[in-house]
């Protein structure tokens, strides 16, 4: 019988709520199984929530993630509105657009940059990071914070953007098209980034079905939902886009519908931009009724869904927060076995769930418990890989 | 000044823990090694295990799961070192303080391993790339 | 929407315990302890759900666990509500032919101790390891 090996990867995974540890189980090079703890990342935000006011919630759950610091909120103020029965003004709708499309592009570039990394092409990764800086830099004006923007609350928005700022949005957008194309032209041309990540980690479309996934891991896998277009929130059934699939399943087709998704953004925040009305951002609530709701939103990951339920007090009693990797993650199982290790932490990272659980990886021989390789070593045994086919093409490495 | 603190603050390496933040601190740490701050240049780096590192840049408030894994991470530094917590749910578990599942603010966990350790706390939710180096410099300044 | 109510409506029959429709897009049915799992079975398989997640409740007398399935081609929602009749019964378990709620039923049980009776591995999923045995956070008692 071959001999197993058990590799432990983790424990931290601190993107979302939920960070995890890894175990592989691994014959040879090739994984034969997997099992995942987490907890580590656990802070009880359900529970806190029930101590909270309607409208502290809203900061509460901006902090889940914070990538992911639009989306959160929005979800669950969705579904307070939804409750409430409350009309939210048309200037709020395309406010929320443009914050949370601004997010999504952010989001997508910072994944880009680390699967570069991930792959041994720090270049990808410092322009891509050096790209995204404009970015935060407009969230900065129109929200006061690079990261936490505290923009949507129940019944519209807590800041306007003043019209004299949409001219500038224009222009970031129109500047940030070239430096994507290059980025976008970088990952799609080159012959060995084709040879490293085609095939590799292959969600099939019946898996990404069955484990139900969202977000760009299962428009890669050829399942077309998008709750921007299947449950229109926010402006986006008032400004034209399109969603993006592909049918691959690989890491590829992920990256594919990640970088071409920046381009819809652009497009969508360039049209909000533009055909933003004047009035009012909020609009008043008086109470929270009894009742339950859901809301969900398309966070850069995916869906994330939030369910809330009043009993006419002004705190809920039950908040429930499912965020996307929650689902992503499991079907690691199904696109990471049968691979080799050399493969995984880019399968890993290609449903975007976080970069420093990779970076701390060790390999433990489950004969001996010694210790085989570092976590450096995996990253590694990924970015040597990367060099070989370089190699084999008769390309020089750019180190 | 010992000779020891004296080589502490040349080109610290730090290693990052996160133990339970929302991910906000730790993607605005890694800003700092990207071209707009670039740490580097002075000899900042991450370093990928404790062992190396002679700062501990630590994010969120400390969860149960993650508590004995900071201790054992700090114990696994080379003494002196650093430790800095980044960000108000480090300093003081900020918004999460009522959780059932957390245990303490970074300094509590530590200081129950070596109450002589010595923390920076750097508040702010998160704190910007700029608050960070100037926290970073304030700290070596006062060693 | 409303062939697939009416085909729910066929489906459970007698066994529909209430049906109520809030906002444009949010179904709530009701279903016994008994159907609750040939009735998920029939919406993921046979209707294409998609299942988002479920969630936990403590309502005192009992548990209600909630089961959201999107359908995103007709904008829809349906959660399937299912009330236990006391704190020790147990729920038939979704995870053998749904991989999606494996891990939602290990977090349940974690946070409120519900039993989900064929589940192919109900550990420990969120909690820390050194959390006591028989506490749950989400428990009326506990708040």
């Amino acid at each position: 019988m071959k001999k197993r090996t058990i590799i432990p990867i983790g424990p931290y995974h601190p993107l979302q709520e939920e960070a995890e540890f890894f175990q592989l189980y691994v014959e040879g090079e090739k994984v034969v199984d997997m099992d995942v703890r987490i907890s580590y990342n656990h802070r009880g935000i359900e529970g806190i929530s029930e101590t909270m006011h309607f409208d502290q919630v809203t900061f509460l759950v901006e902090r889940i993630c914070g990538i992911c610091s639009a989306s959160h909120p929005l979800a669950y103020i969705q579904a307070v509105e939804d409750l409430a029965g409350v009309e939210v003004p048309e200037r709020a709708l395309y406010l929320r657009t443009i914050i949370n499309e601004l997010e999504r592009i952010h989001s997508h570039v910072l994944w880009a940059g680390l699967a570069g990394h991930f792959i041994g092409y720090n270049t990808v990764w410092m322009w891509a990071w050096r790209y995204r800086e404009p970015v935060l830099d407009l969230l900065e004006e129109i929200s006061g914070s690079r990261i936490n923007y505290a923009n949507a609350k129940i019944g519209g928005c807590r800041r306007d953007i003043p019209n004299e700022l949409m001219p500038h949005i224009q222009k970031v957008m129109d500047e940030l098209i070239p430096p994507m194309d290059m980025i976008t032209k970088a990952v799609l041309d080159d012959p060995v980034i084709h040879a490293r990540l085609k095939g590799v980690g292959v969600l099939t479309k019946e898996d990404a079905l069955r484990y139900c996934v969202t977000g760009p891991t299962a428009r890669a896998s050829g399942v077309p939902i998008d709750v921007r277009r299947d449950d229109p929130y926010a402006a986006y059934d008032r400004v034209e886009w399109k969603v993006i699939t592909r049918n691959e399943g690989d890491v590829f087709a992920k990256a594919v519908v990640r970088l071409l998704e920046i381009f819809e953004s652009i497009k969508i925040i360039k049209e909000c931009a533009e055909k933003i009305p004047d009035g009012p951002i909020e609009a008043e609530v008086r109470e929270i009724p009894p009742g339950e709701a859901v809301g969900h939103v398309e966070a850069p990951r995916g869906e994330t869904f939030h369910y809330v339920r009043s009993d006419g007090g002004n705190r809920p009693v039950r908040h429930k927060v499912r965020s996307p990797s929650y689902v992503n993650v499991p079907s690691f199982r199904a696109s990471c076995i049968g691979q080799s290790i050399s493969d995984v932490s880019i399968t890993l990272a290609s449903v975007d769930p976080c970069y420093s659980c990779t970076e701390r990886i060790a390999v433990v021989d489950s004969d001996t418990g010694e210790r085989v390789y570092t976590a450096r070593d995996l990253i590694k045994l990924s970015q040597d890989k990367t060099k070989r086919l370089m190699e084999e093409r008769g390309r020089q490495t750019n180190e | 000044m010992s000779w020891k603190i004296w080589a502490l603050k040349k080109s610290p390496w730090v290693f990052h823990v996160n133990t339970g933040a929302c991910n906000n601190c730790d993607i605005e740490l890694l800003e700092l090694l990207t071209p707009r701050f670039d740490v580097e240049r002075f000899g900042i780096k991450l370093v990928g295990t404790p062992r190396h590192a002679d700062a501990l840049v630590v994010t969120g408030g400390v969860t149960r799961q993650a508590a004995p894994r900071l201790q054992e991470i700090y114990r696994q530094t080379p003494k002196p070192c650093v430790v800095f917590a980044i960000g108000s749910c480090a300093c003081s578990k900020g918004i999460f303080k009522k959780g059932y599942h957390m245990i303490g603010p970074v300094d509590k966990v530590i200081k129950e391993v070596d109450p002589e350790a010595i923390v920076m706390y750097i508040p702010g939710c998160p704190p910007k790339p700029e608050a960070m180096i100037l926290g970073v410099v304030k700290a070596l300044a006062a060693l | 929407m409303d062939d697939v109510i009416e085909k729910i409506k066929e489906f459970l029959s007698d066994d529909l315990l209430e049906l109520k429709e809030i906002s444009r897009r949010q179904t709530y049915i009701t279903v016994s302890e008994e159907r609750h799992f040939d009735f998920c079975k029939y919406l993921f398989e046979e209707l294409g759900g998609r299942f988002a997640t479920a969630t936990g409740m403590d309502t005192g007398d009992g548990f209600e666990v909630l089961y959201h399935f999107c359908f995103d081609s007709m904008n829809r929602v349906i959660t399937v509500r299912v009330k236990t009749k006391g704190r020790d019964s147990e729920l038939n378990s979704l995870a053998p032919f749904l991989p999606a709620a494996e891990w939602i039923e290990r977090e349940v049980h974690d946070l409120l101790g519900i039993n989900f009776k064929g589940h192919p591995g109900l550990e420990r999923l969120i909690l820390d390891d050194s959390w006591p045995e028989g506490e749950y956070p989400l428990r009326k008692e506990k708040r």
